[in-house]
């Protein structure tokens, strides 16, 4: 039987996700998703020391690497920044290879008859033409892959088994973002660079959802909280109700600061890829001030006073303004996270009460990476442990919005129970979900 | 009437080349006087007050790189004698365009030596030939990406093997501090200002330049550093026979 795992539409309550269990769990599914995920958080770390170094165009070809086939490019030549970039090609296509292994599992297991036929060679197709590699093959491959990508985002979102068109934008996704990032190099596009980094962060939430999507707590929880009948195809029960897994109040806030951290993520990933070293070499004040000077003579006066080692751009007021931002931002996360933390005290799920801890404890390591980043001079390992861990907070945003907005099935009486319960601010559920339906 | 004809072309031919000589010679006897008349503009750039330490660059990243040095290797911002003098200042006329000589100038040669970019400041004329060499037994990039490139000024990213060919570089327009660097050793880096007149020089480690054949005139004299002077420090001088001299005193900020 093909099982359901997850589904996104809109409900009474607002934007909720449909749990149902899939009896056909694959927990080496879900490993591999995990290995693709952890395969995915080191590419984000190589990505990283390559911008934190400053050896983007290190290697000034793609997709060869100084006229090499970038698989034979000989370990001799890999010296300084050459040795960043052209592990980060390497470990991309190793990612690449795993995600698209991913996209043809997920369909083998999802899918049938011609449907699947046509995924899988599709995938095989895409591997094959990959071996020709010009940068003409890789523009006319990412160009399918954009359109496929949009066509199965949106089915992602209206058909009741998502997972595979979810897999298959992850898919997409990693070659729009690989070729993204050789275009990068041969077009010289620091926007490009930017959208990189982003898109990074994007498909590594992706990733992780899948992995949360196949595993057996996501698919127990929804097993649990439905009647048995259900999960073997029967008619639903008609004494069972929707209740979402957490209150509105964390529901909300959940989903304000994940948006706030990928807001400034794309701040952070402009910042770094303007090259300008450190805008404001200082903190927690700013040259001395609570908001520097941005007239031309003060900011000539920056200038003269950097010395840089790599050969950064003289430092404008945009660029103070934007560090400026990131620093008032990453404040109001810290507020966010902290209320959300506060308010899911309130909530029986034990599992969001301990990712929200979990959360702000991130939150706080990665505020003070952001300090230590600026102390130490923009250091290559700190300014990238900054960037994992901001990618790790975005992902613990995102799987924590998925787990607040899920919809679960429970029995009437239980809903109801629950209805009253966070009338008097107990919560969604009132007791633990898991004693209710389980007594 | 066929003789009539070519009669006729080889007169003409006969008064063109009398015309043509009688000006070449006009033009020579110009330039000559304007050479003998021409003067030498020469001073001296100081810097008041104490710059930012330089940084020490570590090469391990590349061990090729590391062993070429036994001294500890800095970065090269502000180069200061102990009189104050400043290295590496851009001095030049302005307001003069349409002058260059470069296509019918030396080359300026560029070398990667050490892993290290010699010169660090350079001036250049548009159209002159740039050319870069490789010197060490380690390969490089050479990059000229920048943020505001010139119009008509390309940008390139092009490899560089140990031994491998030199690269030529031309370009047409006028750029103050235009960047060649390299990613592969990301402390590589050097600046050359390109001009659209030959009145331009670089100053030594003794912070003096001289600026030779400038016909005399009423002109404006600009400095730039880097670090102390980006937009320039301007001087109004006028260059007689005797040439001119023009001294600036740039401040640390």
């Amino acid at each position: 039987m093909i099982g359901e795992t997850a589904a996104v539409g809109k409900g009474r309550g607002g934007f909720v996700f449909q749990v149902t269990t899939d009896p056909s769990h694959s927990p080496w599914l879900h490993r591999f998703v995990v290995l693709t995920a952890a395969a995915t958080l080191f590419l984000l770390c190589v990505g990283g020391l390559v911008t934190s170094h400053g050896v983007g165009m290190a290697v000034p070809d793609w997709p060869t690497t100084y006229g090499y086939n970038m698989f034979f490019f000989p370990i001799s030549k890999w010296t300084g920044g050459i040795f960043y970039e052209h592990t980060h090609r390497l470990v991309a296509s190793v990612v690449g290879l795993l995600t698209a292994i991913l996209a043809a599992w997920v369909w083998i297991k999802e899918a049938r008859g011609r449907q699947r036929n046509l995924a899988l060679a599709g995938i095989l197709c895409t591997l094959g033409l990959m071996g020709v590699r010009t940068q003409t093959m890789f523009i006319v491959l990412a160009s399918v892959a954009a359109v496929v990508l949009i066509y199965s985002f949106w089915k992602a979102t209206h058909d009741p088994r998502p997972l595979r068109w979810l897999a298959a934008v992850a898919f997409t996704a990693v070659l729009v973002q690989g070729v993204l990032g050789g275009l990068r190099v041969t077009q010289y596009k620091d926007e490009l660079g930017i959208f990189h980094g982003t898109l990074a962060q994007l498909f590594f939430v992706l990733i992780c959802a899948i992995a949360l999507f196949t595993s057996k707590w996501w698919n127990e929880t929804g097993g649990v909280s439905r009647p048995t009948s259900e999960v073997h195809g029967e008619s639903q029960t008609p004494a069972a109700s929707v209740s979402s897994a957490a209150s509105r109040s964390v529901r909300r806030l959940f989903l304000l600061s994940t948006v706030l951290i990928f807001f400034q993520l794309i701040i952070g990933a402009t910042m770094r890829h303007e090259h300008a070293g450190l805008a404001i070499p200082d903190f927690p004040l700013a040259y001395g001030k609570l908001w520097p000077d941005l007239d031309p003579q003060s900011i000539e006066t920056y200038n003269a006073r950097r010395i840089e080692i790599t050969a950064v751009r003289p430092i404008q007021a945009t660029h103070i303004v934007i560090q400026m931002a990131h620093r008032l931002m990453a404040l109001l996360i810290v507020v966010c996270v902290v209320l959300v933390a506060w308010n899911a005290k309130r909530e029986v799920d034990p599992v969001l009460k301990r990712l929200s801890r979990f959360w702000l404890g991130m939150i706080l390591v990665q505020a003070g990476f952001g300090a230590w980043t600026i102390w130490s001079n923009k250091a290559a390992d700190i300014a990238t442990a900054h960037v994992l861990v901001g990618a790790l907070s975005l992902v613990t945003g995102a799987l924590g919005c998925i787990i607040c907005f899920r919809r679960l099935k429970v029995p009437v009486g239980v809903a109801r129970a629950s209805d009253q319960s966070s009338k008097s601010g107990a919560g969604a559920f009132g007791v633990n979900s898991a004693t209710a339906l389980n007594p | 009437m066929a003789l009539l004809g070519l009669r006729s072309i080889f007169e003409e031919k006969t008064t063109l080349m009398k015309t043509t000589s009688t000006l070449s010679i006009v033009a020579a006897l110009v330039a000559c006087s304007q050479a003998a008349t021409a003067g030498d503009i020469t001073g001296k750039v100081t810097l008041k007050g104490t710059p930012p330490p330089e940084k020490t660059i570590d090469m391990k990243a590349d061990p090729g790189c590391g062993k070429m040095h036994t001294e500890t290797v800095k970065t090269r911002f502000y180069v200061v004698g102990s009189a104050g003098e400043l290295a590496d200042t851009v001095v030049m006329l302005k307001g003069i365009s349409g002058k260059s000589t470069g296509a019918s100038a030396a080359p300026l040669v560029i070398d990667q030596k050490g892993c290290e970019y010699q010169p660090y400041v350079a001036v250049a004329q548009t159209g002159q030939k740039i050319v870069v060499k490789n010197s060490d037994p380690v390969l490089h990039n050479v990059s000229t990406i920048r943020d505001k490139a010139a119009e008509g000024n390309k940008q390139s990213n092009l490899a560089q093997m140990p031994g491998g060919a030199d690269l030529n570089f031309t370009f047409p327009a006028a750029e103050n501090f235009l960047r060649f660097k390299c990613d592969v050793h990301p402390w590589m880096f050097s600046y050359i200002t390109v001009v659209d007149h030959p009145y331009v020089a670089v100053t030594g480690e003794d912070g003096s330049f001289s600026i030779k054949g400038v016909p005399p005139g009423k002109y404006t004299i600009v400095a730039l550093h880097r670090k102390a002077a980006p937009n320039g420090v301007e001087q109004e001088i006028e260059v007689t026979a005797d040439g001119a001299k023009s001294d600036f005193t740039l401040e640390a900020k």
